[in-house]
């Protein structure tokens, strides 16, 4: 064998005087970090295999664990980093291609932290929200161009089929098989209870949670996986994915290992085998195609389900929009570069796709100017961190968001980005019954209850500032914005005026 | 009466709550000193079984039967069963000739590490709380009614 160029990120630090050897880290390492030494009665930790998911450090009961950066110092150099170095190393060892998980994690500029909220002083009055009714509800779907009404006052137009959510936040697509089935059985009771959505994501879905139908959300995606006419009219909408923030333009490859029985039967494909989502649809090359598999899922659900249709944020994103709302979907999803992922070519992740703020401010623009704002809601996703990133993505001109990454955060995810090796010491992303366990739904779906509501008393303590009691009248009102530490360009792409003007 | 009940389903096989056994059971009361410089036994058990798939795990402790084969068992008068139901040994009077062990259906009095007396669940009545309950962290062990507990299952 030849030597390891590999050294361990992470560094296990034990205070021996408070390690009481009760190996409750033993047994709660998925990685086997920890070991006992019978002999020595003491517990050790191999540093190499650390990911830094604070599991041990949580549940410790003296204490006695802390994780470090491993203090390894290359000779200091600001372009060939630590990183820049063990990445070559890595490759030079296995001749694969880099993997990540979770979200984009490079320095890019975040518009949300570069714009600013206005509020009401003196010439018209702010609202306080525990004393005056706040409109939080919205309703996405297609509008009709206008409302037409009978001699008795009666709405005669059709309305097209809409979603109602009692708040601007939806959970976002994850798959049943790159997360656990405890984690979708919080997000969905979580969601009815909420009385929002969530996100089947591209896995199927598992009969036993066709009962949260009517605050489910299906995906159909390139692999098709667990499509079939029961699971398209399960939900209350439909969703087509073409692309995902992390990896625009990539497909999704669910290794064997996580197809056990259970995520077997909701894909509908053999167990054990891999679950491979290719980077196209095969049937759609162009809007026209787009828009048969479209009116095809309208078919099936009679008209009665809006579908959306999820890209990644790119370079043309807003004319494959205004291409997406002309095919006939309900809502477009736009999925910044900072979205989260299983795992995605590291490459791909770090330095494909462009920022959702700039993406949505040019989308929403695009189909005014094209007069067909109405025709589709938009919804905004890939990595909303907190509730003033939603007012501020509503005042860009969203009409609700998509969250993942908080949302698995709430679930005790420590983003360690090691989601992709299915030892998941939380229980989200993973299918091994022993992990999957420590994710309580009793106890989850509260969490996820709890940081929704905290959210939801935010936007509306923030919108109530404004002096708006309503979040309708915020949508795409960017004179509520102001750009602070940014350049004109970025002014001009955000449609805001800099702060002080 | 409210009893110590443990779902298979959650638990994870951690251990915290023989931690905090020995802890609540201690003189010191502090996790360090009760496990460094103390011999405890806990009354909580965690044991593993190997299932197909994955291990399965499960907390043994005392279930404060109604009619206690330990408490007819006992031979110095040691066990007893107090005013609310709760099956208790009085360490003063056991002998630890291990009788309650041998008639414990469950297996949940456990021999003391100083070998001079038994160990087992006293729902913690001189602590007054049951540190194992509180501090499960997948909530795998619950302090119900038997009528509750039935409701869960």
């Amino acid at each position: 064998m030849s030597i390891d160029f590999n050294t361990p990120a992470f560094e296990v630090i034990r205070d021996e005087k408070r390690c009481i050897q009760c190996k409750v880290c033993v047994q709660q390492c998925a990685n086997s970090v920890h070991a006992y030494d019978e002999e020595e009665d003491i517990v050790k930790a191999d540093d190499m295999k650390c990911v830094n998911c604070h599991r041990c450090v949580l549940l410790c009961p003296t204490r006695a664990l802390k994780i470090k950066k491993y203090s390894l110092e290359f000779k200091e150099n600001a372009n060939w980093t630590s990183t820049a170095i063990n990445e070559i190393y890595k490759q030079a060892q296995t001749g694969g291609v880099l993997l990540s998980s979770m979200g984009n994690p490079k320095p890019f500029p975040i518009y949300w932290d570069k714009m600013l909220l206005n509020a009401s002083q003196v010439t018209n009055p702010s609202i306080d929200p525990l004393r005056e009714p706040m409109e939080t509800k919205v309703m996405l779907g297609r509008k009709p161009e206008k409302l037409e009404f009978d001699l008795n006052g009666k709405l005669i137009t059709e309305i097209p089929p809409q979603l109602e959510l009692n708040i601007p936040i939806m959970f976002s697509a994850m798959s049943y098989g790159s997360i656990s089935r405890n984690a979708h059985e919080s997000l969905a009771r979580a969601a009815s209870e909420l009385g929002i959505f969530y996100n089947t994501g591209e896995g199927g879905l598992n009969r036993d949670f066709y009962k949260y139908g009517k605050n489910t959300i299906v995906q159909v995606a390139s692999g098709r996986f667990g499509v079939n006419k029961d699971y398209l009219n399960a939900g209350a909408a439909i969703e087509i994915k073409i692309g995902q923030g992390a990896k625009p333009g990539i497909g999704g490859h669910l290794p064997g290992e996580k197809v056990d029985e259970d995520v077997s039967a909701t894909r509908m494909i053999p167990e054990g085998s891999d679950a491979i989502s290719p980077a196209p649809h095969h049937d759609i090359y162009s809007i026209e195609d787009l828009r048969q598999l479209i009116y095809s899922l309208k078919e099936v659900t009679d008209y009665k389900k809006p579908v959306f249709v999820k890209i990644a944020a790119v370079h043309n994103a807003a004319a494959i929009a205004s291409g997406i709302a002309r095919a006939g979907a309900d809502a477009i999803v736009i999925d910044g570069f900072r979205g989260g992922t299983g795992a995605a070519p590291t490459r791909v992740r770090d330095n494909v796709g462009i920022p959702v703020e700039l993406a949505l401010a040019t989308i929403d623009q695009r189909l005014r100017e094209e007069g067909i704002r109405n025709q589709v809601s938009i919804i905004a996703a890939g990595s909303i961190r907190n509730s003033a990133d939603i007012v501020k993505a509503i005042a860009l001109g969203a009409d609700a968001v998509y969250i993942a990454s908080a949302a698995v955060i709430a679930l005790g995810c420590h983003m360690c980005h090691a989601c992709s090796t299915g030892k998941c010491n939380w229980g989200i992303a993973t299918q091994e019954p022993e992990l999957v366990k420590r994710l309580n739904p009793d106890i989850m779906y509260k969490r996820l209850i709890n940081l929704i509501s905290a959210w939801n008393h935010e936007i509306q303590e923030i919108l109530g500032g404004m002096g708006i009691n309503a979040i309708d009248s915020l949508r795409g009102n960017r004179l509520m914005l102001r750009g602070i530490d940014i350049n004109d360009k970025e002014l001009e792409i955000l449609g805001i005026k800099y702060a002080g003007e | 009466m409210k009893k110590v009940y443990a779902f298979e389903s959650r638990c994870l096989g951690c251990g915290l709550c023989e931690v905090y056994c020995r802890t609540a059971h201690s003189k010191s009361k502090d996790i360090v000193k009760a496990h460094k410089k103390e011999n405890i036994t806990s009354s909580i058990v965690i044991e593993e079984i190997l299932q197909p798939k994955a291990k399965t795990y499960f907390a043994l402790q005392c279930r404060h039967c109604a009619s206690p084969k330990c408490v007819r068992a006992c031979i110095a008068g040691a066990m007893y069963k107090d005013e609310n139901g709760i099956v208790r040994n009085d360490k003063e009077k056991c002998v630890g000739c291990l009788s309650c062990i041998l008639v414990c259906p469950y297996g949940a009095v456990k021999k003391n590490k100083d070998g001079k007396a038994v160990s087992k669940c006293d729902l913690c009545i001189n602590y007054g709380s049951q540190l194992c309950v509180k501090n499960c962290p997948n909530e795998a062990l619950k302090l119900l009614t038997e009528e509750e507990a039935e409701d869960l299952v």
